[in-house]
């Protein structure tokens, strides 16, 4: 090698030479474009035969959604509007925005009174005020009247805010209540909110008397602190026995067989001394005029909550080494999985009923919740046995040489591992249980479905059905959609194994 | 219904032991409103309106009652049932009376251990074609495509009348009406069948209903009642004889409008002054005001009246009296007399 200036290479390159953009077709646009859609001459075609079907669905589907018409009284309104616009198709919001309050609550009353005392203040003065109109002395057909002048001038948006006060609060306090069990990083206090949510829900929902739900939180604590004492005393096996016992008789009456009443069950007496001292509390409202998509809500919030842990505890059951535990297990989820949830349903509605003691009806909701709950454990109880044995026996072995017991090693090494793996089979059931909650509408309840034929039923409206169906989907879509995102935020969140 | 007919018997017979009321009657007026069973909604028979108030055919006869016992038409809670919940729901005391387009069929009213006090809507399966089609006559649908729902009755009498005048039909089976209307109007079937007041509902609701005939054909007895449990005899009275009320109001012009001019002093009909209680007493007979019948007739109107708001020639569904007119005007609605 040569050196100096006078060496014989013609030219060096002093700078790096700045680097050239890509050639066409092969950045942005232009590239995607060819990766992806035209690779080859069968990718071109799939290309144009999507590219077709999609602007057929969609120069179907867009106009009559967006041209559809909001403000008619009536299908044929709406027909004569659209024929006005010298449109060829619009879809009839109409209907959705005349009746939405209905298919989201069904016939659940309005607080009328309140929306009376500040909204229309004048007239409800003039009616004569709350004995005159809502008294118990007033007539059913001027309260109607009354009613049905007050909505029509207050609006949709007004009566829902206002009329629907009370499962309106029920759902924001269930975001509180249900948000400290999703995200971990929430203050655990949150969590003692947690527990008295389902008694505030129920007191908002159903009214009445404010002590009713209170006693029975009572009651539950109550038992808890007997079954803590007297383990602390004694063992902990007459403490559980000693909290059924104090149980059993706050809430059920044990000498009932005896022919002994009025003594027991505890509840109604201690409610009644709360009832005398503090007299307070709202509206009663039957649950058989619950109904629309409200009730969707009620029955699968209630049904997930209550599933989980019994799905947990039937598929620790299943795999116990105890004969009797595990075969009532296996008969229970084989049973009860073995058959469709529509008779179980009709089983709840109908023949449960000649199963109880005469007098003994007790609602028909109730009844439901628990059909779709023990339906939905069943399940659950094969997703998470599925978890179980996905972990290898070296953890159980691991957390048994720890010497932790039964529970301790369920709780801290086995469980977590296992329920994380399940998490999507966990939630798949859910999205199924709530959608599931749709066939209620077979037992004479009035699910968002249902809504729709009554709606349909009537003179204005017979003769519509996408608009409705379409509403009713895309409410449960929301729901659907944010519990499977949510389960993929789990998922991420839980994933230890650096993948 | 086969179901039905099963869900009912069982009903019965859980129910036959400890179940021997006569006190309905008692039990609507210490509750101070009538539990009604009614449909989720049938077109001119049961609906909602915006607010959540039932109106319709049906629901008028619950209101009547309503206003018969408790003097208040609106003091009405209105169950809705389905065709299979309906009859165990009135067998367990559900409901008080049943006003739910349900056909008096002799099992219902023997097996089941129902009583229809009356029929206040008669009604009977028709076929319904495009004109385009060129039918005028049922018997000329021989190798016709028709839409059905199945599990009714209307799928037998259809089997029935096809057999009968030796022709042949392909059915399209269908689960609910809502389905049937949908099929009709894509083609899936040149027929569809119901019964021709839902047919006539139907047809309102298309676009170009003239498009759309009803053949004249109706081949089933439909009569549709309110219906009562079986061994409560007063309870059945009030009910049968408040659909008399409405319909004796028609026949002696007695309206709405009228009523309480004409209950302000005896008129110089004495049938008219018996119904409405300004001569003799009958509503205490029965264990009622006397100015029951007032009461009714001002709220709901009388049987006329009520047909024509509801599903008469200028409501969207636009049924023609036919068989539902008056005796005198040469139906079949013959009631009772007041004496």
């Amino acid at each position: 090698m040569t050196t100096g200036p006078s060496s014989s290479v013609a030219f060096v390159r002093q700078a790096l030479v700045p680097a050239a953009p890509p050639p066409p077709g092969q950045t942005g646009a232009m590239r995607w474009v060819r990766e992806n859609l035209v690779s080859s001459w069968f990718n071109a075609i799939l290309t144009l035969v999507a590219i077709y079907v999609i602007w057929s669905v969609l120069s179907g589907v867009l106009p009559w959604t967006l041209n559809g018409i909001w403000n008619a009284g009536s299908l044929n309104e709406c027909r004569e509007i659209r024929d006005a616009r010298g449109l060829e198709t619009a879809a009839c919001w109409a209907v959705i925005n005349e009746r939405w309050l209905q298919i989201l609550f069904g016939f659940y009353p309005t607080d009328d009174p309140l929306l009376a005392r500040v909204f229309y203040a004048d007239a409800y003065a003039a009616a004569g005020g709350y004995d005159a109109v809502f008294g118990a002395a007033s007539n059913a057909t001027d309260r109607i009247a009354f009613v049905g002048a007050m909505k029509a001038e207050l609006g949709n948006l007004t009566i829902f805010f206002f009329g629907y006060w009370r499962p309106l609060v029920a759902l924001i306090l269930l975001v509180i209540a249900v948000a400290p069990i999703l995200y971990s990083s929430l203050p655990r206090k949150m969590l003692l909110f947690s527990l008295a949510y389902p008694f505030i829900a129920v007191f908002l929902l159903w009214g009445g008397s404010v002590w009713g739900p209170v006693t029975v939180a009572l009651g539950l604590v109550a038992s808890i602190v007997v079954a803590r004492s007297v383990s602390a005393q004694s063992s902990a096996l007459f403490g559980g026995l000693a909290s059924i016992l104090f149980f059993a008789l706050f809430f059920f009456n044990p000498l009932g067989v005896l022919g002994v009443q009025g003594l027991f069950p505890l509840f109604p007496h201690v409610k009644g001394v709360f009832d005398a001292a503090l007299p307070f509390g709202i509206t009663a409202i039957p649950s058989d005029i619950f109904g629309g998509f409200m009730l969707a809500i009620i029955i699968g919030t209630s049904g997930i909550v209550l599933s989980l842990p019994l799905g947990i505890a039937l598929a620790l059951g299943r795999q116990s080494s105890m004969p009797l535990i595990r075969w009532v297990c296996v008969t229970f989820i084989e049973v009860i999985r073995g058959v469709p949830l529509i008779v179980w349903l009709f089983t709840a509605s109908l023949l449960l009923n000649y199963f109880l003691p005469p007098g003994t009806s007790f609602d028909l909701l109730l009844r439901v919740i628990i059909m779709v709950t023990l339906f939905a454990s069943a399940y659950l109880a094969e997703v998470v046995r599925g978890g179980l044995a996905a972990l290898p026996k070296g953890q159980y072995e691991a957390a048994d040489s720890l010497g932790l017991d039964y529970w301790k090693s369920m709780q801290l090494v086995v469980l977590p591992q296992a329920l994380k793996i399940s998490i999507p089979g966990i939630v798949n059931t859910f999205i199924g249980l709530f959608k599931d909650t749709t066939l209620v509408v077979f037992i004479g309840l009035r699910d968002p479905l249902g809504l729709t034929n009554a709606i349909r039923a009537t003179g204005e409206w017979n003769g519509i059905y996408w608009e409705l169906y379409i509403f009713v989907g895309l409410l449960f879509f929301v729901f659907c959609f944010f519990m499977s995102r949510y389960s993929m935020y789990l998922e991420r969140k839980l994933r230890t194994d650096h993948r | 219904m086969k179901k039905s007919i099963f869900l009912g018997t069982l009903a019965v017979a859980g129910l036959a032991a400890g179940f021997a009321s006569a006190q309905t009657m008692a039990d609507v007026q210490a509750r101070g409103t009538l539990k009604c069973g009614s449909n989720e909604g049938l077109a001119g028979f049961a609906a909602p309106d915006a607010n959540g108030n039932w109106q319709g055919f049906d629901v008028s006869l619950c209101r009547a009652i309503a206003a018969a016992v408790l003097g208040d038409a609106q003091a009405v809670e209105f169950v809705p049932l389905t065709s299979q919940t309906r009859f165990t729901a009135l067998a367990a005391g559900e409901v008080d009376v049943l006003v739910r387009n349900s056909t008096w069929t002799f099992s219902r009213d023997t097996d089941l251990g129902l009583d229809f006090v009356g029929v206040n809507y008669y009604d009977g399966q028709g076929f319904m074609v495009r004109t385009d089609l060129g039918v005028s006559s049922a018997t000329e649908l021989d190798g016709a495509t028709v839409c059905i729902q199945t599990g009714t009755t209307t799928e037998l009498n259809l089997a029935d009348f096809f057999r009968v005048n030796n022709i042949s039909y392909e059915p399209v089976p269908v689960a609910t009406n809502a389905e049937g209307q949908q099929q009709y109007l894509a083609g899936a079937c040149d027929v569809y069948t119901t019964d021709v007041s839902g047919l006539a509902a139907t047809r309102a609701t298309f676009e170009n209903a003239s498009e759309h005939v009803i053949l004249p054909e109706i081949v089933s007895k439909e009569p549709l009642g309110p219906a009562v449990r079986h061994g409560d005899s007063e309870w059945g009275d009030v009910v049968r004889w408040t659909l008399y009320a409405l319909m004796n109001a028609e026949e002696y012009g007695v309206t709405s409008a009228n009523v309480r001019e004409l209950a302000s002093a005896p008129t110089n009909n004495p049938e008219i002054n018996r119904l409405l209680g300004t001569e003799g007493e009958l509503g205490a007979m029965m264990g009622l005001s006397n100015d029951w019948a007032v009461n009714v007739i001002a709220s709901v109107g009388n049987y006329g009246e009520i047909f024509e708001s509801n599903i008469g020639e200028n409501t969207p569904i636009g049924l023609a009296r036919g068989l539902n007119a008056l005796w005198t005007d040469g139906g079949l609605q013959y009631p009772m007399p007041f004496r």
